[in-house]
């Protein structure tokens, strides 16, 4: 039983949403099970943050290593909690737009939110760069054709690849770098995207039965409570 | 935490302190100092995550942490005033879409919008040892919508759209075979351009299928399709990484013009 009506929620759910495409006067019941489902998202959301308070907790209580850095995470998290659920120093007041320019909560994306996030991923090029030496050494012919194709699209997108086939005349420019990059980004590109893409669609759409049919319940959890 | 640790922190938090007085002394505007401390905070996180190319150190693990508080809470407040309030006050309470000036709906509908909110606290039950299987029914919820959405999107657009967008008139605006071969030539915009690049298209994802198929053993004319598809998967990953590489170091770029203008006053705007 503790399984079945789980079970039966995401039947009815799932295909009352695929038959609302099919049938326009169901079609309101798919837009409002879509709201239903934001808004048990945000639910998740407030999970996801009382997991991680109660997690920091434990680490602080338990003098874990790096327990000092948990109070960070805290501080950081209830700082923005507060100005953001309050609206603390939002001129519209309570009413006013939450990420509105000059709020605390707009300053903290700017000053603290972005210039991390950027980094980090900025730090990324750095990797990367170790990670192209192995990747680029032409040791077959696949890792040749990897190798020249990202050459290709690196270079097509500066100034310096237009510059070195500059010289081409226009009746063969089709072998000018950023002509060349244009072709492999809207041809093989495009197919081998398509390819994978149609592989993937596949392979969700053949899961998404096996749940809504209820071959996969995993989701659901074991019997017994 | 250790001594050096301390002494370490000690100086950075004096170095910047230092960066945000002079900063703050130099700038003008309404409140300079108050925008010099929100730079120097950027400038200081800036540079404590960029102090994990040297080690794993006190400073980048003080700016990670902070992440991971600020952009939970933030996703957490967002999602309450943009989807929760929007979504659900205005059909369960007239007082308070008034109080937040929402327009009230007033539908017999209304009554069902109970269940995402009873969902949701069933969901929240997770977080208790006993409660805690009282969640699955929400969880249930997010995988039946989830898995009838995803069932219509991907058949509509990830497979549907590609495959009848791969049925390509292999030669672009047709008139004649004179007018064809009058044409010819080795330009990106010419006729054999347009022509190549759709062949390419076409084979290249009917191959790219066939590599993923390993239903059959590939061998003899299957095999040298999926050959040909894995070259084209190979082009798609150069791409992909080229298009990656990019990326990052146009972030670089940013962060690096971030530091030396905005922060500095090193190169002009």
């Amino acid at each position: 039983m503790n399984r079945t009506l789980p079970f039966l929620l995401t039947f009815i759910v799932g295909f009352t949403i695929v038959i609302a495409t099919f049938s326009p006067p169901l079609d309101r019941l798919a837009v409002d099970t879509a709201v239903f489902f934001s808004i048990i998202a945000v639910f998740a959301m407030i999970l996801g943050g009382g997991n991680l308070v109660k997690i920091n907790l434990v680490k602080i209580t338990r003098r874990q290593r790096d327990w000092q850095f948990a109070i960070v995470t805290l501080v950081g998290f209830f700082f923005v909690l507060i100005i953001g659920l309050f609206k603390v120093g939002n001129p519209g007041g309570v009413t006013g737009q939450v990420d509105a320019p000059g709020t605390p909560f707009f300053d903290v994306y700017t000053y603290v939110f972005v210039p991390v996030g950027a980094t980090m991923y900025s730090l990324l090029a750095f990797f990367i760069a170790s990670a192209s030496y192995r990747a680029f050494r032409a040791k077959n012919r696949e890792a040749t054709i990897l190798l020249i194709a990202a050459s290709i699209i690196m270079l097509g997108a500066t100034p310096f690849g237009t510059m070195l086939t500059a010289w081409i005349p226009d009746s063969l420019d089709i072998f000018e770098v950023p002509n060349l990059h244009f072709f492999l980004m809207s041809s093989p590109n495009l197919a081998g995207q398509r390819a994978i893409m149609i592989g993937i669609a596949l392979g969700v759409i053949s899961y998404s039965l096996r749940v809504l049919l209820g071959v996969e319940r995993s989701h659901i959890g074991k019997d017994g409570g | 935490m250790r001594r050096s640790t301390l002494i370490g922190g000690s100086l950075v938090v004096v170095f910047f302190l230092a960066a945000w007085l002079i900063k703050g002394a130099g700038a003008s505007g309404e409140s300079p100092y108050y925008s010099a401390f929100l730079i120097t905070l950027a400038a200081f996180l800036t540079l404590a995550v960029f102090s994990f190319l040297y080690a794993d150190n006190p400073v980048y693990k003080f700016a990670e942490h902070l992440f991971v508080g600020v952009s939970a809470a933030y996703w957490m407040v967002l999602g309450f005033w943009q989807t929760l309030v929007p979504n659900l006050i205005p059909r369960i309470s007239r007082a308070l879409s008034e109080q937040l000036e929402l327009e009230y709906i007033d539908e017999l509908w209304n009554v069902l919008y109970v269940i995402p909110v009873v969902l949701g606290i069933l969901l929240l039950l997770r977080l208790s040892r006993k409660l805690g299987w009282l969640s699955r029914y929400a969880v249930a919820f997010i995988v039946g919508t989830t898995a009838g959405l995803n069932f219509i999107a991907y058949t509509r657009s990830n497979f549907m759209a590609q495959i009848s967008s791969t049925f390509l008139p292999l030669v672009g605006d047709w008139t004649s075979w004179a007018a064809f071969v009058d044409n010819l030539s080795l330009s990106a915009t010419g006729p054999l351009a347009l022509l190549m690049a759709n062949i390419v298209v076409v084979l290249g994802v009917v191959c790219g299928l066939i590599y993923f198929f390993f239903s059959r053993e590939h061998s003899g004319t299957f095999g040298m399709a999926s050959r040909l598809g894995i070259w084209i998967l190979m082009i798609t990953f150069g791409a992909s990484f080229g298009y990656t590489v990019m990326g990052r170091i146009s972030l670089l770029v940013g962060r690096m013009t971030f530091l030396l203008r905005d922060w500095l006053g090193i190169i002009a705007s």
